[in-house]
């Protein structure tokens, strides 16, 4: 008794240290975009920020929003360092993540009223691009999401949406884009199989298996686009599926767009991500799943077959992967190029720790790093002082300071990395 | 759930398995890579015939392989040099690995250890060679564990996985090396694309065997590779720091338990490893390239990942396992002139190496002879 009573304080007063540390962490953040704000943004901007909400041709037309600059700018500062000050000094609060999450969103707004001050700017056009570019992120994270639910860590997100770019080129190519799409699947729940079988049936570590099936895919895909594309052209030439506007929803202003005058993997994505949310949290399945995740001894004991449902859910995250894989050939330049996903498996896996481990959370963190990924895109357009280089950094730092911010507060799948030996 | 006698025990008698290899460790060491690199062979010849190449040419690459690596004193040459930068960088990432870090972002402090030495390599102009040398290896060994070392303090104090966070500055330092190479202080004058100024004479690695050949690349890097090698075995088995990183890998908890401060062992041994792939980086400018070049790392870092492993994050397995990649790639090249086989196809092959490698029970499972029978314990 007398041990336990000495351990319980102990063990309190160290999460609370943690938690004080990650809101100090987060405060010190909010005061440093606070005055970057302030000494670098608003400082000789003059001018009004026009943000065009609607599009040439649009029937519900919303009229232009007009953001004076300065006065903005300084507005933001103001209240980015009084959440950041709130942080730091009232250590442990509530609402780190929240802080962090809106400061961040001010800061980005700021940055675009700076960058657009005197000068207009299309907000449709961008969010439009923030939905296309955030799909294949969203569906990488919730690709992991499914694996990491089972305590399977999938660093191999990256390969698989290569083998399913290159699969959906080659196929689509030959057999056109619904084939290729489907094959893509195919290509992505094999190595979800293979995945899983290295990890779980031969135990191998699974962060390695993760970054020898990249190496392989990079590879091998490397290897088949300078041996084969070289000669054989028309073999990388896949039809691109085009966008369907949905009747009604898509005339909806500024969100039609966005959501509804999109091609399939947009709608794909959206569909998956509700599904795999029934599928996680309101099937005696996915309860399955959860159960082998947190804790596969006593899954195993209730009658769990921990083993199938490793692998069952590894490639069905596969799958997933692979269709991601598919928008960047068959969903956007009907080529495949050498390490064409430029890590952005990585980014999803980032995005799944970022959105807790849920569907919904990583679709929501996909579309932060999307709307990066489509400022840096849009900026070069507007002619901003900084080199393209920066802006170009802009997601891969956005993704290490999210990881940083909020890692140690989020909480993996009990059982998360480790393999599970029946006795 | 963690009892600190029980993770005390485990880690001595891992330690202790470590001293004293048994017959299982032999096997895994010795026979398992044997197999591994036969098995991959095997299928990287089916991959070619998949991919539409004639059995003779097929023949005709693996000879080019084979003569390219070994077969005269140019190809041991290039083999050389190849193998130096993977075995430094390889190094670093098994010390890493042996403390239970998993370092993805060599590649990066390559770049940036590599860009550092060619900026001290350019800057002095007039400096003896005694110091102007050492003096751009220790830039490239600064920066990169630098570079590293952000990985490790948001490791150490954020908990953000080194996973992630090293991809993310991966990509990071592609961009940050065009941006650097554009800068006027930096890009050879007279020069519209991006290209550094030339390392001078005074900070060159000398070349080894020119008195023979000039065209052959061999240079003093092999011996910094060396000595890398004996460091690095040193360190981890001779010093307290690295049986600190040792025993925090084998057992994060007993070595907290024992007094072991977790986070400055994630921060240094984050920091030697980078360390070591920047002199990876430097070894390449001032010995090979003698400036810098967008993408001049050309995957080292990635492929250091599969020396380590394959080496078994010991230093003398990692001077083995550079040495096979290095003459892999000088092979690769050979076999891409000789044959017509993109040499892409050597990424397959050492991917393969690495699958067989790392998961012994697939080996056993598909060659059951030349094992014994009994199964290694439960790990």
């Amino acid at each position: 008794m007398a041990l336990l009573a000495n351990h319980v304080p102990e063990a309190a007063t160290r999460v609370d240290t943690a938690r004080q540390r990650q809101a100090r962490i987060t405060g010190a953040i909010l005061i440093g975009f606070a005055a970057l704000v302030a000494l670098v943004f608003a400082p000789g901007m003059d001018g009004d920020a026009t943000f065009r909400l609607a599009r040439f041709g649009d029937t519900l037309a919303v009229p232009n929003l007009v953001i004076p600059a300065e006065p903005s700018a300084y507005v933001a500062a103001a209240i980015l360092a009084f959440l950041g000050a709130r942080q730091f000094l009232r250590g442990g609060l509530r609402w780190t993540s929240l802080s962090l999450g809106f400061g961040l969103f001010l800061l980005v707004a700021t940055f675009l009223v700076w960058a657009t001050a005197g000068k207009s700017f299309s907000l449709v056009g961008m969010l439009q691009a923030t939905m296309v570019r955030a799909v294949p992120i969203a569906l990488g994270g919730l690709a992991g999401t499914l694996c990491e639910r089972v305590a399977v860590v999938n660093i191999a997100i990256e390969g698989m949406l290569l083998a399913g770019a290159f699969t959906g080129a080659l196929v689509g190519s030959v057999a056109g884009g619904v084939t290729g799409l489907v094959a893509a699947v195919v290509i992505g729940g094999i190595f979800g199989f293979i995945l899983a079988a290295l990890v779980v049936t031969y135990r191998m570590d699974q962060i390695i298996a993760g970054v020898v099936i990249n190496l392989f895919v990079l590879g091998l895909t490397s290897y088949v686009s300078s041996q084969v594309f070289q000669k054989y052209r028309d073999l990388n030439n896949a039809p691109v599926f085009a966008a369907k506007k949905i009747p009604i929803l898509g005339d909806i202003p500024v969100i039609g767009p966005m959501l509804f005058d999109q091609n399939i993997f947009v709608y794909g994505a959206l569909v998956l991500v509700a599904v795999a949310t029934y599928y996680l949290f309101h099937t005696s399945h996915g309860l399955r799943a959860r159960a082998v995740g947190e804790h596969p001894k006593a899954a195993d004991t209730l009658g769990i077959n921990v083993y199938r449902t490793r692998y069952v859910n590894v490639t069905l995250g596969g799958m997933v992967a692979g269709f991601g894989g598919a928008w960047f050939t068959l969903g956007s330049v009907g080529r495949f190029d050498e390490g064409m996903t430029g890590g952005r498996g990585y980014i999803g896996l980032a995005a799944m720790i970022f959105g807790r481990w849920h569907p919904v959370g990583a679709l929501a963190a996909a579309l932060v790093f999307g709307f990066a990924d489509s400022l840096q895109q849009k900026l070069a357009l507007l002619q901003t002082p900084i080199p393209s280089e920066f802006l170009a950094m802009a997601p891969y730092i956005a993704t290490i300071v999210l990881v940083a911010g909020l890692v140690g507060r989020a909480r993996a799948p009990a059982a998360d990395g480790k393999p599970y030996v029946k006795e | 759930m963690s009892d600190p006698q029980t993770d005390r025990a485990a880690l001595v008698n891992a330690l202790l398995k470590r001293a004293a290899p048994g017959r299982a460790e032999f096997e895994d060491l010795f026979v398992v890579p044997v197999f591994a690199v036969v098995a991959a062979l095997i299928l990287g010849a089916l991959t070619m015939l998949a991919t539409d190449v004639s059995l003779s040419t097929i023949g005709r690459s693996y000879l080019a392989l084979l003569e390219g690596s070994l077969g005269s004193l140019g190809a041991l040459s290039e083999t050389l040099t190849a193998a130096t930068p993977l075995i430094i960088s390889g190094l670093g990432l098994a010390l890493g690995f042996r403390a239970g870090m998993f370092n993805i972002g060599a590649e990066g402090q390559v770049l940036m250890g590599g860009m550092a030495a060619v900026i001290v390599g350019f800057s002095f102009p007039g400096m003896p060679w005694a110091i102007h040398l050492p003096l751009a290896m220790l830039g490239g060994i600064v920066a990169g564990g630098i570079y590293a070392g952000i990985a490790g303090v948001l490791r150490a104090t954020t908990g953000a996985h080194e996973v992630i966070s090293t991809i993310m500055l991966n990509l990071v330092s592609y961009r940050l090396l065009d941006y650097l190479l554009r800068q006027p202080w930096i890009q050879k004058s007279g020069r519209a694309d991006p290209i550094s100024e030339s390392v001078l004479p005074s900070a060159e690695l000398p070349r080894l065997l020119t008195w023979i050949d000039p065209n052959l690349r061999v240079h003093a890097g092999v011996f910094v590779a060396l000595a890398a090698v004996g460091l690095v075995w040193w360190i981890l088995f001779r010093t307290r720091l690295g049986f600190e990183f040792r025993a925090s890998g084998e057992s994060p908890d007993a070595a907290r338990y024992a007094g072991i401060r977790a986070g400055l062992i994630i921060v240094s041994v984050m920091a030697f490893a980078g360390g070591l792939a920047g002199l990876a980086g430097a070894n390449q400018t001032l010995g090979v390239l003698g400036r810098a070049t967008p993408g001049f790392s050309a995957g080292i870092g990635f492929n250091a990942i599969s020396v380590a492993l394959l080496g078994r994050s010991h230093p003398v397995g990692v001077l083995f396992a550079g040495l096979l990649f290095g003459a892999l790639e000088a092979g690769g090249r050979q076999m891409q002139v000789d044959a017509g086989v993109s040499i892409d196809l050597i990424a397959i092959i050492q991917a393969l190496i690495i699958v067989f490698i790392a998961a012994p029970l697939l080996v056993r499972t598909i060659f059951p002879w030349g094992f014994r029978r009994t199964w290694p314990a439960k790990e």
